[in-house]
């Protein structure tokens, strides 16, 4: 379980404090796929980075299963929106997933074992020859997303993955994304700015004002567990969902221009 | 490239025949420019000498150990400063003000110290092939990109295994820029010490040519250094592309 409580984080530096996230409390239970979803700017990746033990906030506390989170912990696992740049251009494919369990120190044959059913479950089997740089866009993103499942991790942090990717690839994703997580049964985190893609992939979405960051609403996503793009997205619920989210982060956004 | 190569060749056949032709015309007198077949036979003269192989083999050695010298202290100190913030800061301007200082001029120096061996000539050679290595290595520390950093610490990757996974792989390209530099610098050092102090190699027996009259030995001889300095480029490039293949400087647009 993943227990975020009273988070605060406040940049200084050149004599100026800039309060990043005023006060976040939020609990992610095993196995859930939550969203979290707000304005740009609204500190979304500063909140993923105190998680993921990056950052050290400037107050409140992080903790999974109990354990207290003051590094990087060694149950997470963190795909970037920059994949180009998260991915090693002087590894192979199969060298980048394995590196982190070489650091694992996990045996070789287990290591070779990991690489070869992460790479097949993100349908590259046979690109683990290749440099990251040599591979498309999205297929750089399967790449990353299996090094974070071959690390067998309990959480899976997702800071805005798709951002950078084409709409047709990142609708395959999203749904590698759920077919993973039912599969393994991970909990995972995911950051987003896309209103559809929160309501479309979570179970639950938190909703999160302009910067400084409070959490709005915590709000249930009551679709059926089996959802595809076609159909899942055509629902009248699915358009209810995704209007309230809407709704609410403009509200949000007013609220901050108001008290400037 | 077939088309390149002939053109090479031609321009420098051009370039042979002018050389054989101004002497010969008259145009230069041949005590200071013998005719291009002259410095060849020179140069034949000088391949079958045991002589010149020797003084090959001395500057060879000089540049290699005054090569490695400078490398292996300029990639230590530069990931050490690199990686502390404190001491970046503290060397930076000292640094600045040795940099520039050129080589030659601790010639006196050296000689006082040292006297005319290979220890002076090898003080040149580091001192100058040393800052090219440093100052590239500094820099290639710093180029190291904050997303792939936080990757690594994300994945559990400890500052040890993160200088060899992540420092050490971005700052290579600057490193292999560092060593092309100082390899090109430090045969110039060599021979210029071997001109000036007479340490034994190349540049002394360039010397005694030049001083016992023997214009086309003189000649050939500096044809040898540009030879030396053209294959010693070559050999750094190839290293240079055989170990940054996943580079974009080197890279092809291969597909999958």
């Amino acid at each position: 379980m993943l227990n975020v409580e009273g988070l605060r984080k406040t940049y200084t530096g050149d004599g100026r404090a800039v309060e990043a996230i005023r006060d976040l409390t939020f609990t992610v239970p095993d196995g859930d796929l939550t969203c979290l979803v707000g304005p740009s700017g609204c500190g979304k990746t500063t909140l993923l980075k105190c998680i993921a033990g990056l950052l050290t906030p400037s107050g409140g506390t992080v903790t999974l299963d109990g354990t207290p989170v003051t590094g990087p912990p060694p149950g997470m696992a963190v795909v970037f929106q920059e994949y180009g740049r998260s991915l090693f251009p002087w590894m192979r494919v199969a060298a980048n997933v394995e590196l982190p369990l070489r650091q694992k120190r996990l045996p070789r044959e287990r290591r070779r074992e990991l690489v070869h059913e992460s790479l097949a479950a993100v349908g590259l089997a046979d690109a683990h020859a290749a440099y990251p740089w040599q591979l498309s866009g999205g297929m750089q993103q399967r790449v990353a997303i299996a090094r974070a499942i071959a690390y067998e991790p309990r959480v899976l942090l997702m800071d805005e993955p798709f951002a950078a990717v084409d709409a047709q690839t990142r609708a395959d994703l999203e749904d590698l994304i759920r077919g993973l997580w039912q599969r393994l049964g991970v909990t995972v985190l995911f950051v987003t700015h896309d209103i559809d893609e929160a309501v479309y992939l979570g179970r639950r979405v938190l909703i999160l004002s302009s910067s400084p960051t409070v959490i709005l609403e915590d709000l249930p996503i009551d679709l059926p567990a089996e959802r595809d793009q076609l159909h899942t997205r055509a629902t009248p619920r699915f358009t209810e969902l995704r209007t309230h989210v809407y709704q609410q982060i403009q509200a949000a956004k007013n609220t901050v221009h108001a008290d400037r | 490239m077939r088309g390149r190569l002939a053109l090479g060749l031609a321009g420098l056949a051009g370039f042979l025949l002018i050389l054989e032709v101004i002497p010969r015309l008259g145009l230069v007198s041949s005590r200071y420019l013998p005719p291009a077949t002259e410095i060849v036979g020179a140069l034949g003269r000088e391949l079958a000498e045991t002589a010149f192989w020797t003084a090959l083999r001395d500057t060879l050695n000089g540049w290699v150990l005054g090569l490695l010298i400078a490398a292996v202290a300029g990639i230590a100190l530069g990931l050490l400063i690199g990686a502390v913030p404190l001491l970046r800061e503290l060397t930076a301007s000292t640094i600045e003000f040795l940099r520039p200082i050129p080589s030659v001029a601790l010639i006196p120096l050296v000689v006082v110290l040292l006297g005319t061996g290979l220890e002076s000539k090898l003080v040149l050679v580091v001192y100058a092939a040393f800052w090219q290595i440093l100052v590239q290595v500094l820099y290639g520390v710093r180029d190291v990109d904050p997303v792939a950093d936080e990757t690594a610490r994300a994945y559990g990757l400890d500052r040890s295994a993160r200088i060899v996974h992540v420092l050490w792989p971005t700052a290579l390209p600057f490193v292999m820029t560092g060593l092309r530099l100082a390899a090109a610098v430090a045969l110039i050092l060599c021979v210029t010490g071997e001109l000036v102090i007479g340490a034994p190699g190349l540049g002394t027996r360039i010397a005694i040519a030049q001083t016992s009259g023997a214009v086309a030995d003189m000649y050939a001889l500096i044809v040898v250094t540009g030879l030396l300095g053209v294959a010693i480029n070559v050999g750094a490039r190839a290293v240079e592309r055989r170990a940054l293949r996943w580079h974009q400087s080197v890279r092809s647009e291969a597909a999958v």
